[in-house]
């Protein structure tokens, strides 16, 4: 650095009372720090709602049956779903289902964000790239991968190949399409301090760009997440064989082919309620904690 | 009017210049695109404070972003001491992903200083900006004023001896820039930086400046300089000041009007 003008450099801090000036603005200032609220009650606050909405729900579907709206074989009552669940999950069928299910859906979840992390980064940063890739991707995104399961059956059999590659037709293109989004709408301005501190290609993309791209990666993440679950559901429905571990889906169709309503219903909800499960447990905290720190999280 | 002198030459540059700007021109675009910045030749003395001045269109954060090496010339040579200076926005433009240390802190590792000195130095460079113990709060915690000190204090991290700043206090409320002009004139008295500080806000140049380049618009050149030898502290509300900005006022309005048949 070059040496301070010995004249100017003489001359003390000629003003006391900025220090306490600018204590002062800061106080005035700054933030009050997020009010912490209680455990019980923001657990209170948040498992409330949706509980009030799933008993409704059991009210009118327990209304319909004592108006005897269908007959008990197609419209079964929510005690006869509940005591099929604890007959399946004594048995351990269920137990069974949502490991066999949940180790499909999270392998071919983590294989499709190893994929779609490096893709998006390409598509985002190459040109001729995403031009030919961009509008591929969306509409793989639109497209339902059940309607895959056909020609993975013929290409794979009824294999745990042909239910990962439906998985992963479903997940990559919705998690390739969140890292794009949020590269594109990195701020120009940060990525001008990027160049201002010094931080160019890998070290730019490290440190400013893709922090930057987090909260739309992980919005990617989750829509990926229900994609890939979904996908494994419908594969898993129709590819049905003694040969391949039986998952939730296969719970779902033997339910149908034996003409049990009470177990589709139980199979249904289960899968229901290990979707939310996944997402709510695993996502929505990261989700809220990223925003949280950036201060995009509304009253919280 | 002791304080202005328009004829002689505007500082008597005895240091070696901390920027050098060499009949630089500025086009986006070919040959036939307007000009932004036409021939403008300006040296900056190691340890000067010079605001450039002007009105939308004049150009003066293009200079900057030429000067800091965002976008090449068109015609023109910049050399700048240290090969590059630390850029500061009219946005404090911080990292919302890190805390207000990490952020100063990324500075100093993309200087290359290793991992267990930049804690150390992230601070000494907060306690600089008089914001001790800010440390670990979220940017959105920090108001607008606080803000603009953590970004002073990651440009000082770039450790470059020239500092570039494009209407840096603009967004801030009176009296918040206030402070922070006397906290950037202590700053430069005592880190002994050159700074180069853009503004449209006339009397905030003859605040902060030893020396104020009045650019002309469409294109951008330097249409006058004005010394500014009113001895620091000063205030933006002292008669001095007012009346070097009535002068320097008269000066750009007369610029401005000559656009009015653009």
């Amino acid at each position: 650095m070059p040496a301070t003008d010995p004249v100017v450099a003489a001359r003390p801090d000629q003003s006391p009372d900025l220090r306490s000036l600018e204590a002062g603005l800061d106080a005035l200032g700054r933030r009050s720090a997020r009010r912490r609220i209680p455990v019980l009650r923001r657990c209170l606050r948040s498992a409330l709602p949706p509980l009030v909405g799933g008993l409704s729900v059991l009210a009118v579907w327990q209304l319909a049956v004592w108006a005897q709206l269908k007959p008990a074989y197609v419209l079964p009552a929510p005690t006869d779903v509940a005591r099929t669940l604890a007959d399946q999950w004594q048995q351990g069928h269920i137990t069974g289902a949502v490991w066999t299910s949940l180790r499909r859906g999270v392998l071919g979840f983590v294989v499709s964000v190893v994929v779609a992390t490096p893709l998006g980064l390409a598509v985002a940063r190459l040109r001729p790239l995403r031009a030919a890739l961009a509008p591929v991707l969306s509409g793989l995104q639109g497209l339902p991968s059940v309607a895959w399961v056909p020609a993975a059956i013929i290409w794979f059999g009824l294999s745990d190949a042909a239910i990962y590659f439906v998985v992963l037709l479903g997940a990559v293109p919705s998690i390739t399409n969140g890292l794009v989004a949020g590269l594109d709408q990195v701020p120009p301005l940060h990525r001008r301090v990027g160049q201002v501190l010094g931080a160019r290609g890998l070290i730019a993309a490290r440190w400013v760009l893709l922090p930057a791209a987090l909260p739309s990666y992980l919005a990617g993440l989750k829509q990926g997440w229900a994609f890939a679950w979904r996908s494994l559901m419908a594969a898993e429905l129709i590819t049905f064989s003694p040969k391949l571990g039986l998952g939730l889906g296969q719970l779902l169709d033997t339910g149908r082919q034996l003409s049990d309503m009470s177990l589709v219903v139980t199979a249904i909800l289960v899968i229901f309620f290990v979707g939310i499960g996944v997402d709510r447990l695993v996502f929505a905290p990261i989700e809220r904690r990223v925003l949280r720190r950036r201060g995009l999280l509304a009253g919280a | 009017m002791t304080f202005l002198d328009l004829d002689a030459p505007a500082t008597p540059v005895v240091a070696p210049a901390a920027v050098r700007l060499r009949q630089v021109s500025k086009r986006y675009g070919g040959p036939a695109a307007p000009t932004v910045l036409d021939d403008v030749s300006l040296d900056v003395a190691a340890g000067e404070f010079v605001c450039l001045l002007g009105a939308s269109g004049c150009g003066k954060s293009t200079l900057l972003s030429l000067v800091a090496r965002l976008e090449p010339v068109t015609a023109g040579s910049i050399d700048v001491v240290g090969g590059r200076a630390a850029l500061m926005f009219q946005e404090s433009a911080l990292f919302p992903w890190l805390s207000a240390g990490q952020n100063v802190e990324l500075a100093l590792r993309l200087r290359g200083v290793p991992r267990r000195e930049r804690r150390g130095e992230a601070d000494r460079l907060l306690a600089l900006v008089r914001l001790e113990g800010v440390g670990r709060a979220r940017v959105h915690e920090l108001s607008g004023g606080m803000r603009q000190r953590v970004a002073i204090a990651r440009a000082l991290a770039q450790e470059r001896p020239v500092l570039l700043m494009d209407e840096p206090f603009g967004a801030l409320d009176a009296i918040t820039r206030d402070v922070l002009h006397e906290e950037l004139i202590r700053l430069w008295q005592e880190v002994g930086l050159t700074v180069v500080f853009v503004t449209h806000n006339v009397r905030e140049a003859v605040r902060l400046a030893q020396r104020v380049v009045l650019l002309s618009s469409r294109p951008g050149r330097v249409a006058q300089e004005y010394a500014v030898s009113i001895p620091h502290p000063r205030r933006i509300e002292a008669p001095e000041v007012a009346a070097l900005a009535v002068t320097i006022t008269d000066r750009l309005r007369e610029e401005i009007s000559r656009h009015a048949g653009d």
